[in-house]
């Protein structure tokens, strides 16, 4: 496809603002650039027609199967969007004076006391723009706290080898070392590992439960314990919620506190990588550590600092969104979502096994982890090769490689609004792969055929990076 | 109840039994029963789309829609083309996420990699990244990247928004750092503070431009300040002024960041927004976040990919640099469509626009007896008047409809973008008139 630059003619422009109806005053020279910026000269026709282009080489949730594992690929329903986009939202400022912001102040306070009942804590903000900056602000709730006690000898934060990359990354920028412990042959916590990393300078645990290969660790009430008498704090790390809303709550497994991907859970959009939002919740203890818009604070004539991760109060459009959608769903629907992902996963799993291999042969929670690696000794062909071929099908391939303790792993998340049509015809899809795999892996391994590009040279782009369009000559 | 499980009550009980379980709650089997929920949430239940629908509306209906928006501070009421509304709402673009499959993805890799572009040229650096949070992200997420063994103090403007100083306060105490904050002297970053305190520990200076009073920095001066001391310098611009004020690469920046808010985005009671950040050449590998490179496919085709992933999280976990992986690219998309429908000569509009505005008002505002401008010297579009009678000026200027300026220390900080007509700020003015009059 052309690039938008490239479709740039000389003089061609939009008509979007009047005359300007005041004496026109320029900057004094010297506070002048000195050529203006090579953007695209389009007509309103160039540019919608240019992203139509665009758009038809995308897959989102809406042109199909989606199952990319740990992301909770969702349908996005459009009454979020509807809400989101009323002016009575989208056209408020956020420093205007609280008595025309009520509407806003109810949207927040709403949202936090859904959100605060699913996952039993008890105050929620969100600042935090995603799920990672939710984690950061979550592992900062814990510094602060042995912080203000005076307790600086906990410099470690503790990280199952399971753990997506966002929660040591995180623990690393809030200044912990990072002490990975190896998980169990069953993919969760080894207690033991866990007994011998703990000690006086544990600052905290981060956890997923379920955990990334799908399983709820039935260890749950001893990890926490085990933490706690180390005078350590539990960190949830929300990116699986979708197994357990309104079944079991991170509060009550002894977590202290929690960051929720708005985005995953409650079906706010993904948008090709964001925004998103991640919610983040505590226990009554943390409270005074949660964050604040400086600014705000200032207005409000609250002189105490907080810690601040983003400007004014966060994704206020996502939050709407969400709170559309917990409002729908309420008290029966939450854990109608979460049943029904846990039903569809393992529906799947159910139907796929025969073929490849799920890595964990036994009930899982909302997504399971295929091992691909006796496939790939008996054809040659990998995970990736397998993802690849999918694409082929209309399928999002799952995420690949991840957890990293499954060394071919594919990592299937069904989520909740796929319908058993779908998951009966994404199973036949994986067997027929599997069989494919041993009449033809040349073809497999070329895949996928039907794309407008073939695998892309990832190498040469690190070598040689090109990372903007330049104009010729 | 609401829902959205497409599956029918007897199809879910037969895909049960496919699995070879009787009761629903079997699912969870390995969840301890101590900690179940026994008597399910204490929610409200569930609503059909009407009734959800209408009880959001209820909410948005209590808050108050200004027909004139004078108030900025770091989120800016600009004009939005309509095709910048509509593009991003298509369904392709909105409910797709990372493009790690880059085979079904080139869509919005391009996109980004245009976004880049487009960052690239208005800014003059040469490298930018897919997005990160806001504006305030930016700032901190360009702090960390400066840090070495030898230099971990960080300095940041006092004249900086006080949001972006908190929260790049944050991260530096996060990383066991040390932010330290430069005075202002009337309404500026003061230079002498800054040079004594650009000791060899810094690693960088950050700087607000236009700054939070909405004036104009000597940015020139205070960058190279910062450079004869070793550190590097990084601006934090608004990007709307870029298309008429000199770029940071002008003024010698090593990182431009700022929030792109007002490329665009609705302001929305404060996000989603947009951080852009970029930077030289030499600093690439440095850069946090998502970026887009082009390559080619086995066939030689023009592909596009998520590259230089060796920088982050998810293959370098405690040692990435940033811990990001989602970002704004929604809303960085939106930004590109914005600067595509303005191109080159409408950028430059809407910045002599506001620019005009502001000083159209600035200027009549001071022709009433008691108000004058706290500072001297050349704004953007933001200003701080000094005036009696603050509180009352603002509820009559609300009750006319027109938010006002920003209670500031020092007096009322008012923005004005191109939306607003010359006849909104005659009535502003004689408001403001009426009550100081009395």
């Amino acid at each position: 496809m052309k690039l938008i630059f490239d479709k740039s003619v000389k003089g061609r422009r939009l008509t979007i603002l009047p005359e300007c109806d005041v004496e026109r005053e320029l900057l004094p020279e010297g506070e002048r650039r000195a050529k203006k910026p090579l953007l695209p000269e389009m007509s309103e026709t160039d540019i919608s027609r240019h992203y139509t282009e665009l758009c038809k080489q995308v897959h989102g949730v809406n042109d199909g199967f989606y199952p990319l594992g740990s992301c909770t690929m969702k349908y996005n329903p459009r009454i979020n969007e509807e809400m989101a986009a009323l002016p009575g939202f989208a056209g408020i400022h956020p420093l205007a004076p609280a008595d025309a912001v009520k509407g806003c102040m109810e949207v927040l306070d709403t949202a936090a006391s859904y959100l605060c009942e699913i996952s039993g804590m008890d105050e929620m903000t969100f600042q935090p723009a995603a799920g990672a900056h939710g984690e950061f602000t979550g592992v900062m709730l814990i510094k602060q706290y042995h912080v203000s006690r005076g307790d600086t000898k906990r410099t470690k934060i503790i990280v199952p080898d399971s753990a997506h990359g966002t929660n040591p990354a995180t623990a690393a920028m809030c200044g912990y070392e990072v002490v990975n412990i190896d998980s169990a042959p069953d993919g969760c916590v080894d207690l033991d590992a866990l007994k011998a990393a703990l000690g006086d300078d544990t600052a905290g645990l981060m956890l997923t439960n379920p955990n990334t290969v799908g399983i709820f660790d039935e260890n749950i009430l001893e990890i926490t314990r085990l933490v706690h008498e180390a005078g350590g704090l539990c960190y949830y790390d929300g990116a699986n919620l979708n197994a357990v809303m309104g079944v079991v709550r991170p509060g009550d497994m002894g977590f202290d506190c929690i960051h929720m991907n708005l985005h995953k859970t409650f079906s706010t959009p993904h948008g090709g990588g964001g925004p998103g939002a991640g919610a983040v919740g505590c226990k009554e203890f943390l409270k005074e550590f949660m964050p604040a818009s400086a600014l705000l604070s200032l207005m409000k004539g609250d002189a105490a600092e907080h810690i601040q991760v983003r400007s004014f109060m966060g994704n206020f459009l996502v939050v709407v969104r969400a709170l559309t959608y917990l409002l729908m769903l309420g008290r029966e629907g939450v854990p109608e979502a979460s049943i029904n992902a846990v039903l569809n996963a393992n529906y799947l799993m159910q139907k796929i096994k025969g073929t490849f291999t799920p890595a964990f042969d036994r009930i899982c929670m909302h997504e399971f982890v295929l091992d691909v690696a006796d496939f790939k000794k008996a054809t040659g062909l990998s995970a990736l090769d397998v993802a690849k071929s999918l694409i082929d099908y209309g399928m999002h391939p799952p995420t690949m490689y991840f957890p990293l303790i499954v060394h071919e792993a594919l990592m299937v998340e069904p989520t909740e609004t796929e319908s058993r049509e779908t998951l009966d015809w994404a199973a036949d899809v994986f067997r027929k792969l599997y069989q494919l795999g041993f009449d033809d892996p040349e073809y497999m391994h070329a895949s996928p055929h039907g794309t407008p590009i073939g695998r892309p040279d990832e190498v040469r782009a690190a070598r040689n990076p090109v990372l903007r369009w330049v104009p010729e000559g | 109840m609401g829902s959205y499980v497409p599956s029918t009550p007897a199809q879910r009980q037969e895909m049960l039994e496919a699995i070879g379980l009787r009761e629903f709650m079997d699912l969870y089997r390995d969840v301890p029963q101590e900690v179940l929920l026994k008597d399910g949430l204490d929610l409200p239940a569930g609503m059909s789309e009407l009734e959800a629908g209408k009880a959001v509306r209820a909410m948005a209906a209590r808050n108050k829609i200004y027909d004139v928006i004078l108030r900025g501070a770091g989120a800016y009421d600009h004009y939005i083309p309509s095709i910048v509304r509509y593009i991003p709402s298509k369904e392709e673009f909105l409910t797709a996420y990372t493009p790690y499959q880059a085979e079904i993805s080139q869509g919005i890799l391009q996109s980004i990699f245009e976004y880049q572009t487009m960052i690239c040229e208005l800014t003059g650096m040469d490298v930018s990244n897919a997005s990160v949070y806001d504006g305030a992200t930016a700032a901190a997420e360009a702090s960390t990247m400066c840090v070495d063994r030898r230099r971990s103090v960080t300095l940041i403007s006092g004249a900086a928004h006080p949001d972006t100083i908190n929260t790049v306060r944050t991260y530096c105490f996060g990383a066991g750092r040390e932010l330290k904050v430069v005075p202002v002297k009337d309404g500026r970053t003061d230079p002498d503070a800054l040079k004594e305190m650009l000791t060899p520990d810094v690693s960088s200076f950050i700087l607000q431009q236009p700054n939070f009073f909405g004036l104009l920095e000597d940015a020139e001066g205070l960058g190279a300040l910062a450079h004869e001391n070793g550190s590097m310098y990084v601006m934090s611009c608004n990007p709307i002024a870029l298309g008429t004020m000199k770029t940071p690469r002008e003024c010698g920046a090593d990182i431009a960041v700022g929030e792109g808010q007002p490329l665009g985005l609705p302001i929305g009671f404060g996000g989603p927004y947009l951080g852009y950040m970029a930077t030289t050449s030499k600093h690439m590998r440095k850069l946090p976040g998502r970026i887009v490179g082009a390559t080619a496919d086995d066939e030689g085709r023009t592909a596009y990919v998520l590259s230089l992933q060796a920088r982050e999280q998810h293959i370098r976990r405690e040692k990435a640099s940033s811990n990001i992986c989602s970002n704004e690219a929604l809303c960085a998309m939106t930004a590109s469509i914005y600067m595509a429908a303005m191109g080159p000569d409408g950028m430059e509009e809407v910045a002599l626009q506001c620019h005009s505005k502001a000083a159209y008002l600035a200027r009549e505002l001071c022709t009433i007896d008691g108000v004058s401008l706290a500072y001297d010297g050349t704004f953007f579009h933001e200003f701080v008047t000094v005036m009696p009678k603050t509180d009352e000026v603002l509820a009559a200027l609300d009750e006319a409809g027109i938010l006002g300026g920003l209670p500031v220390e020092g007096g009322l900080l008012w923005c004005v973008t191109e939306k607003a007509s010359r006849a909104d700020l005659d009535r502003t003015v004689s408001i403001v008139k009426e009550v100081l009059g009395k």
